[in-house]
C-alpha cells in the first residue's frame, strides 16, 4: 500500500483540474446571462461532448465495436440503460469471440 | 422543508442512481485492473478515484501513463478531457435555486456525467433539492471509490476485461446517454458535426484533442442550425 510522490502529484494535478472545470461553470453563469440563442448552444454541449468522446469507438476501431454501439444505441430506445449497456457489452464480446 | 421530506428526497435520489450504480461498478472494477497493469496499488488506484472522480480522465490518464507520472501531461489531459464540464455546471447551475451558495459549489465537486446527466432529467420535472442530490451522488461516489479499489486488488484475476468486453460498458453508457439528449433534427447535425470531428482529429493529432474538437464542432453545428432556424421564422 505504498503511493509514489511522482503518482500522488499526477493524482494532484488531475483532481484540480477535474475540479476546476466543475467549479468554473458555476462561476461563468454568476457572470454571464444565459438567455436566448447562449442558451440553446449551451443545451447541445452534452450530446456534443458525448459524441466526441464516443466517436472513435463507434467509428475507427472496429467492426466488433461499430456493431456493439448500433445495438446499445437502437436498445437504448427502447429499453432501461442497464440492460442497454448489458446488451452492448454482451454483444462486443460475441462479435469478438467470432473474430470480427 | 421538514427532515421526512428530506429523507424522502435522498431515499428518491438513490433510486434515480441505482441502475447507474450497476453499470459503473463494473466500469470500477476494470478502471482499477487496468491501473494494477500500469504499475499503480490500489492505494493509488483507491486515492485517483477518490480525487478526481471523472471516469473518462481517469482512463485516459491510464492510456498514457508513465513511470514516473508526468504530472504537467497528466494534468493537462485530465484538463482537455473534463472541459465539457464547465458547461455542464453552468447548465446545472441554473438549476439550483434551492441550493445554498457552499451546497452550490461543494454538490459541482461531485460532477459526474452520469450524476450530471439523471439531474439535468430531474430538474425537467421537479424542484431539485441539496437532499436528492445528496442521494444521487453519494452512493454513485462510493461505488466508484471501491469498485476502483477491489478492480486494483483483484488485477489479473478479473481476467482480460477486453476478451469481456468490459472495456465497452463505458462507451456503452455513453450511447446510452447521448440518445437520451435526442431532440430532433438539430441534435443530429450536432451529433454528426462532433462524431465526424472526433474520428478525424484521433486519426491524425496525438493525444485526446478530439474530445475538445468534437465538442467545439457540436457546438458550431448547434450555433449554425439556430441562427437558420431564426432566419426562417423572421419575416
Amino acid at each position: 500500500m505504498t503511493v509514489d510522490l511522482a503518482t500522488l502529484i499526477a493524482i494532484l494535478a488531475m483532481a484540480a483540474a477535474t475540479a476546476l472545470t466543475r467549479l468554473s461553470g458555476l462561476v461563468l453563469i454568476r457572470h454571464v446571462s444565459l438567455e436566448g440563442s447562449r442558451r440553446k448552444a449551451i443545451e447541445s454541449i452534452p450530446p456534443a461532448v458525448l459524441m466526441a468522446v464516443v466517436a472513435p469507438t463507434a467509428f475507427a476501431t472496429g467492426i466488433a465495436e461499430t456493431l456493439a454501439c448500433a445495438v446499445t444505441a437502437f436498445a437504448a430506445l427502447r429499453l432501461p440503460m442497464l440492460v442497454s449497456v448489458a446488451l452492448g457489452v454482451a454483444s462486443v464480446a460475441i462479435l469478438r469471440a467470432l473474430g470480427l | 422543508m421538514n427532515d421526512d421530506t428530506k429523507l424522502q428526497d435522498f431515499l428518491s435520489g438513490m433510486r434515480a442512481i441505482s441502475p447507474l450504480i450497476a453499470a459503473v461498478i463494473p466500469i470500477g472494477l476494470v478502471f482499477g485492473a487496468v491501473a494494477a497493469t500500469k504499475g499503480l496499488s490500489p492505494a493509488e488506484a483507491g486515492l485517483m478515484s477518490a480525487l478526481v472522480f471523472a471516469g473518462g480522465s481517469q482512463f485516459v490518464a491510464m492510456d498514457i501513463w508513465t513511470h514516473p507520472a508526468s504530472w504537467t501531461g497528466i494534468g493537462f489531459a485530465a484538463l482537455l478531457v473534463n472541459i465539457r464540464h464547465v458547461l455542464m455546471s453552468a447548465s446545472l447551475g441554473t438549476r439550483m435555486e434551492a441550493f445554498s451558495q457552499p451546497a452550490r459549489y461543494l454538490s459541482m465537486l461531485f460532477l459526474a456525467d452520469e450524476i450530471w446527466a439523471m439531474a439535468e432529467f430531474r430538474a425537467k420535472v421537479a424542484r431539485l433539492t441539496p437532499a436528492w442530490f445528496a442521494g444521487l451522488a453519494m452512493p454513485f461516489y462510493l461505488a466508484w471509490v471501491l469498485s476502483g479499489l477491489a478492480g486494483a486488488a483483484l488485477g489479473a484475476f478479473l481476467g482480460d476485461p477486453v476478451v469481456l468486453g468490459l472495456d465497452f460498458a463505458f462507451p456503452a453508457v455513453f450511447i446510452v446517454l447521448v440518445m437520451g439528449f435526442w431532440k430532433g433534427p438539430e441534435t443530429a447535425a450536432v451529433l454528426l458535426a462532433s462524431g465526424a470531428a472526433a474520428v478525424a482529429t484521433q486519426h491524425f493529432v496525438p493525444g485526446v484533442w478530439y474530445i475538445a474538437a468534437g465538442a467545439i464542432a457540436g457546438l458550431a453545428a448547434a450555433l449554425v442550425t439556430g441562427r437558420s432556424r431564426d432566419i426562417e421564422v423572421t419575416p
